[in-house]
């Protein structure tokens, strides 16, 4: 069944004829994901094709939703447009806008999840800042590489995009039934809450892998969650006891303040909350693998 | 990116903030003309980006314009909890205190919104009013796309309770603060003391501002507020060259591409270091998925010159970018940088993993690269990369 993103998901790609979004949709395609089309209203009425395959060029969301019945939008729009295409994916009322553009300024982050909000949370956010997410052999909304693993039992969510790939690479052999990767900016949608959640409740899904690092409050507040209404096997993963205190560590939201947001406070709620804590991705790795196969 | 007290000043006055005047200035002469500007009398105020100035001694009141030059003398090159005094603010002297407030906005990460803070105990460290007397603190959120009107101002003035005779004042402060906040892509605006001063006026006597660096797109004039002399050389070398770089204090220098792979990569390295004499990482290093050979050069270049690098972990894992990919810009950066001369002494553990990680490997196992090692792990790299550092 896999979370948020099936076979049956109808993706369009706003921002797909730039170049990042050209060469993310080509990947898209070849692992499977039905793209119905792409947004730019400079282009609207273009086909795009793609080894053979042409995509159609709407002018806006809503009028891809129309035509298409798509339900997700994958975001590649630079930093200075991607509040107002969040937006627009909102106003629409699609049901999944994955926002991989990194580099938004907090303050266009906080005010489209307020209007999400606003709008009553028709719309699920995914990002910003982050790798998209994908359920092996189904479909593929973001840049995640779609030849890692094959389909499987583990669900992993991680703020990090290459500790998600070493991550599937590491359990290859075992395989996922979905993988999210919810960004490493200060403002996100989607949270590892929500993923938790959502993995819980998904039938497909026997072992939950959840990666931190450093910055706010979101794995402490996750071991709360897991606490009280995960029953799952759940092992978990920080990056970040090395990082001193003030330093922004590549992502925006990496960033140990004071004595709040260490990798150490993170690991001991988790562990308190019965989620084996890996030092390494590696040993992380066989504390899953130890707990599925034995 | 933090300011200092004279920069959050400028920004606070420009957005209509009731400041004292004030300047800031490098050389203790200086502070004669500012002083008789002033008229006389002024407050030399050390500008360092850390709290508790003013016990340590760096604030002082001058009553002349040599008691200013003496001051600013006094209180340039002081050290302050690890922080050098290269600048002072030449401040009018506050008229008499009468109360002291503490007013604010930032991001609430936790319930992703913004938040007022408001309270009538200022003057003092917030975060110790927070934890010991948190009834005294208001905290409301702030809705992004709503904002601050005079009536939501008057809403977090009332919540803090504000004594009658200053609310309606507090709150044109909340809105221009506000202002601030907004216009700037600020973090964090806070006012801390906001003084009743005896002729019943509220002015910002102190300040914090720190910048979103995500928004230097449309805030070309926040590059100029950059503490240059401050920043570590070879952070100013990578960041001109465009890389996230991070320098830290250890020996092993560290490559990677992705930055929650890098961190993770520093962890392990620490790991690994406490069977070799205790080395550490020397750095933070995301040279993105991309990776490619002048990438991988520019980053080796800047690794390579720093002094206290005892041995290089490059720890990629190939996504889309394919490690054969990854192994030839490696090799052709070796190359690029002998051309240039550089003098490329310190060894290099390699590790490759994910996309195409047997062709990278062969790539450099061909290349028989003398400085080059290959280790197909992250935990044994590492374990490779510290005993090299600790030799």
């Amino acid at each position: 069944m896999a979370i948020f993103l099936t076979k049956e998901s109808k993706v369009i790609v706003q921002g797909m004829t730039g170049a990042t979004g050209m060469k993310h949709t080509k990947l898209m395609l070849g692992d499977g994901t039905n793209i119905v089309g792409g947004v730019n209203p400079r282009k609207a009425g273009e086909k795009v094709d793609f080894d053979g395959t042409e995509v159609p060029v709407f002018g806006s969301v809503a009028e891809a939703i129309e035509k298409t019945g798509a339900d997700v939008s994958v975001i590649f729009v630079p930093p200075k447009f991607a509040k107002s295409a969040v937006v627009e994916a909102i106003d629409a009322e699609i049901g999944l806008a994955v926002v991989i553009t990194e580099g938004i300024a907090v303050h266009d982050s906080a005010a489209f999840w307020a209007y999400a909000g606003s709008k009553g949370n028709k719309t699920r956010i995914i990002g910003p800042n982050c790798p998209g997410l994908i359920t092996p052999g189904q479909s593929n909304a973001g840049i995640i590489p779609g030849d890692i693993t094959k389909p499987g039992r583990i669900g992993l969510v991680s703020k990090s995009g290459t500790l998600t790939y070493q991550m599937m690479y590491e359990l290859r052999d075992i395989g996922f039934s979905s993988a999210v990767g919810i960004g490493g900016d200060p403002v996100i949608g989607t949270t590892h809450i929500d993923a938790l959640a959502a993995f819980e409740a998904d039938p497909e899904t026997d072992l939950i892998v959840m990666i931190g690092e450093i910055g706010g409050d979101a794995e402490e507040r996750a071991a709360d969650f897991i606490k009280a209404n995960v029953s799952k096997p759940v092992v978990g993963y920080v990056a970040g006891f090395t990082a001193p205190e003030g330093k922004t560590m590549g992502h925006a939201g990496a960033i140990v303040s004071g004595s709040s947001g260490t990798a150490q406070a993170k690991q001991e709620a988790l562990e308190a909350a019965g989620v084996k804590v890996g030092k390494t991705p590696s040993e992380t790795a066989r504390l899953a693998r130890e707990i599925l196969v034995g | 990116m933090d300011l200092f007290e004279y920069q959050a000043r400028d920004l606070f006055a420009k957005h209509g903030v009731p400041v004292l005047a004030g300047e800031v200035i490098d050389t203790p002469e200086a502070a004669r003309e500012a002083t008789q500007r002033l008229g006389g009398k002024s407050v030399v105020k050390a500008q360092v980006k850390v709290g508790g100035r003013g016990k340590a001694g760096g604030v002082k009141l001058a009553t002349s314009e040599d008691d200013a030059v003496e001051k600013a003398g006094q209180i340039l090159g002081m050290d302050i909890k690890g922080h050098t005094v290269h600048k002072v603010m030449i401040a009018e002297t506050a008229p008499e205190i009468a109360e002291e407030y503490y007013v604010s906005y930032l991001l609430d990460r936790t319930n992703r919104t913004f938040l007022a803070m408001a309270s009538v105990a200022g003057g003092m460290d917030i975060e110790e009013v927070a934890a010991t007397r948190p009834e005294e603190l208001a905290k409301v959120p702030v809705d992004a796309n709503e904002g601050v009107t005079i009536e939501k101002a008057r809403e977090i003035v009332a919540q803090a309770k504000f004594p009658a005779d200053v609310a309606e004042q507090v709150a044109e402060v909340m809105v221009t603060l506000w202002k601030t906040f907004v216009a700037e892509d600020a973090l964090l605006v806070e006012v801390n003391p906001l003084a009743k001063v005896a002729s019943g006026a509220v002015i910002a006597l102190d300040g914090k501002v720190s910048l979103d660096e995500n928004a230097e797109f449309r805030q070309p004039e926040h590059e100029a507020l950059e503490d240059k002399d401050a920043a570590n050389p070879l952070e100013a070398a990578a960041k001109a060259k465009g890389l996230n770089y991070v320098k830290l204090d250890g020996e092993v220098g560290i490559i990677g591409n992705g930055a929650g792979l890098v961190m993770s990569t520093l962890d392990v390295v620490a790991y690994a270091g406490e069977n070799h004499n205790n080395v550490k990482p020397a750095n933070f290093l995301d040279i993105g998925g991309g990776a490619s050979a002048e990438v991988m050069a520019n980053g080796l270049e800047i690794i390579l010159g720093d002094p206290d690098v005892k041995s290089v972990f490059v720890n990629v894992f190939g996504g889309i970018t394919a490690c054969d990919e990854v192994a030839n810009g490696i090799v052709q950066a070796l190359e690029l940088l002998k051309s240039k001369g550089e003098d490329v002494n310190k060894p290099l553990v390699v590790r490759l993993d994910g996309n195409n990680a047997e062709l990278g490997r062969e790539i450099l196992s061909k290349a028989n690269h003398p400085l080059v090692q290959r280790v197909d792990t992250m935990d044994g790299a590492a374990d490779k990369a510290a005993e090299l550092a600790a030799k």
